[in-house]
């Protein structure tokens, strides 16, 4: 089925910051209320709306005070949810996106990781993730599978 | 970053009371914790229960803040809801922490 062919439920465009990520999750959990699905599918959601956005403004607008424009575009229906996310910070490292990396946790306490788990669970939450670098932007789709409750 | 501490016997229960530990928040609360936890019982229960969101920033200062107690102290988490819950299983740190569904449930399995 057509991304394209889904009803806009959220279309949103805000200057990147933590609080701002916040704000703009706190909408779109909201206007995606409707939808009806689980508590968890839309946990699911946040997690991986929280991660790609958190990325774009640790990484994509890199240096101290330094912010830009983030677009996010939802589209839904019954059964999934495409999201398209533009920036128009730094591209990611070699134009791709990370990769599923297995985290190994078999460590000194003192040596477990505090960080990289971002991408991990957006891969491992989301069906489908592409990037491409078009026109000095970012543009990250992200699909998600997702059950309507009874 | 609202945290705030009881300590009972040999544990001490730091309860956040905030809705999430994101990003905006995860330094402060990295090191707010810090100074919850320097001193006191080698036993320490994160009260979650009242979190509804932790994303990865968040996960990784929880992480932090256990690496910082240092080895042969304990901390606990307890009052996970089921959007937390899946971060932690995700990433495998489920295995890391000792995780309760509530604080009572934790309170009963740490010796005071």
């Amino acid at each position: 089925m057509s991304t394209e062919a889904s009803p806009v439920i959220v279309k949103m465009k805000f200057r990147s910051g933590p609080l701002a990520v916040r704000a703009a999750l706190a909408h779109i959990v909201s206007e995606l209320q409707p939808m009806n699905w689980s508590k968890e599918d839309l946990g699911t959601v946040e997690i991986v709306l929280a991660e790609a956005l958190n990325n774009i403004v640790e990484h994509a607008y890199t240096g101290e005070d330094v912010a830009g424009p983030i677009a996010i575009d939802c589209r839904a229906q019954t059964s999934a949810l495409h999201v398209r996310i533009i920036d128009d910070g730094h591209p990611m490292p070699d134009e791709q996106p990370p990769e599923l990396t297995e985290a190994n946790l078999d460590m000194d306490l003192l040596d477990l990781p505090e960080g990289g788990f971002g991408w991990y669970l957006i891969r491992k939450l989301a069906n489908d993730v592409e990037y491409r670098r078009e026109n000095n932007q970012n543009v990250l789709d992200l699909h998600l599978a997702l059950a309507a409750s009874a | 970053m609202n945290l705030s501490s009881t300590t009972d016997g040999n544990r001490r229960v730091v309860t956040v009371n905030e809705s999430r530990i994101d990003a905006a928040v995860a330094l402060t609360f990295k090191e707010q914790m810090r100074t919850e936890t320097e001193s006191g019982p080698d036993t320490v229960i994160l009260d979650l229960q009242q979190v509804q969101f932790v994303d990865s920033s968040g996960l990784g200062a929880i992480v932090a803040a256990m690496k910082t107690m240092g080895k042969g102290r304990t901390l606990a988490l307890a009052g996970l809801n089921p959007t937390v819950s899946k971060v932690f299983q995700l990433t495998r740190m489920d295995s890391v922490f000792q995780l309760f569904p509530t604080l009572d449930d934790a309170l009963d399995s740490l010796d005071a």
